[in-house]
């Protein structure tokens, strides 16, 4: 199964909307309720990164029996160096994004804690691309 | 500790959820900080929180939190208890302060997460 999901920059009211549809696909699928709360904690982690920093961006999701793959490919400043990115506690996060609640340097490493596979490139200036792989059997 | 008593305990207003006062908590969290929410393991948490706005029921969605106390006054839109409502998440308002809330809740016997 593949569904697509689009996502805008700055729109904070939606922000949650992609990854909402995830969870009740999973429960839908009967997939293990911590399962599934790993996987939507790490796509709405990643979901609410686009919302705060990109411009735009589509989260693309491909579910089979096994695994649920989840890749957000968005359009904008990018990530200049990923390694620094991860480190908790590092945001380059505005006031609108810190007053919602996010922006205190913890999205990255929480989606890698949850996530059985993280994978992210990122070019400066065009946009970033975060890969979520999970095992749900 | 049941939504009924924690109602009771803050004198509080029940703004969705009437359906589901006995639902019960076991752990409490209080933070503005959804982020710090999100890092949650725990399951039957309560989250107690001065934010209002729409990526608070969001987080609690996603958390599998199905109670939210809002402290001291905050306006919880129609549009956040529409999205609770879908969800099956519990709204309480209470007047109190943050730090009362806490020390009522956690001198009726609610536990600490950490």
């Amino acid at each position: 199964m593949h569904f697509e999901y689009n996502i805008e920059g700055g729109d904070f009211t939606r922000a949650g909307y992609a990854s909402s549809q995830v969870k009740k696909l999973l429960k839908k699928q009967g997939v293990e309720m911590s399962v599934i709360k790993r996987t939507v904690v790490a796509a709405y982690e990643a979901e609410v990164n686009v919302v705060a920093h990109a411009y735009g961006g589509v989260m693309y999701v491909d579910l089979d029996d096994r695994q649920m793959r989840i890749v957000l490919q968005d359009t904008g400043p990018g990530i200049e160096d990923i390694q620094q990115a991860m480190e908790e506690g590092y945001s380059t996060a505005s006031d609108a994004v810190r007053e919602m609640g996010f922006g205190a340097g913890m999205g990255l490493s929480n989606m890698k804690k949850n996530a059985h596979e993280l994978n992210i490139e990122s070019e400066v200036g065009k946009g970033t691309r975060v890969e979520i792989i999970m095992q749900i059997a | 500790m049941l939504v009924k008593e924690i109602i009771e305990v803050l004198d509080a207003r029940l703004l969705c959820g009437e359906e589901r006062q006995d639902y019960g908590v076991e752990v409490a969290f209080a933070s503005d900080l959804m982020s710090d929410v999100l890092t949650l393991k725990d399951d039957h948490v309560l989250l107690i929180t001065g934010l209002a706005n729409m990526q608070t029921i969001r987080t609690a969605e996603m958390s599998d939190i199905h109670c939210v106390v809002f402290a001291r006054n905050k306006k919880v839109s129609p549009e956040m208890i529409e999205l609770a409502r879908e969800n099956d998440i519990i709204l309480i308002e209470c007047r109190y302060s943050m730090f009362k809330t806490c020390g009522l809740l956690y001198g009726s016997g609610l536990k600490a997460i950490y």
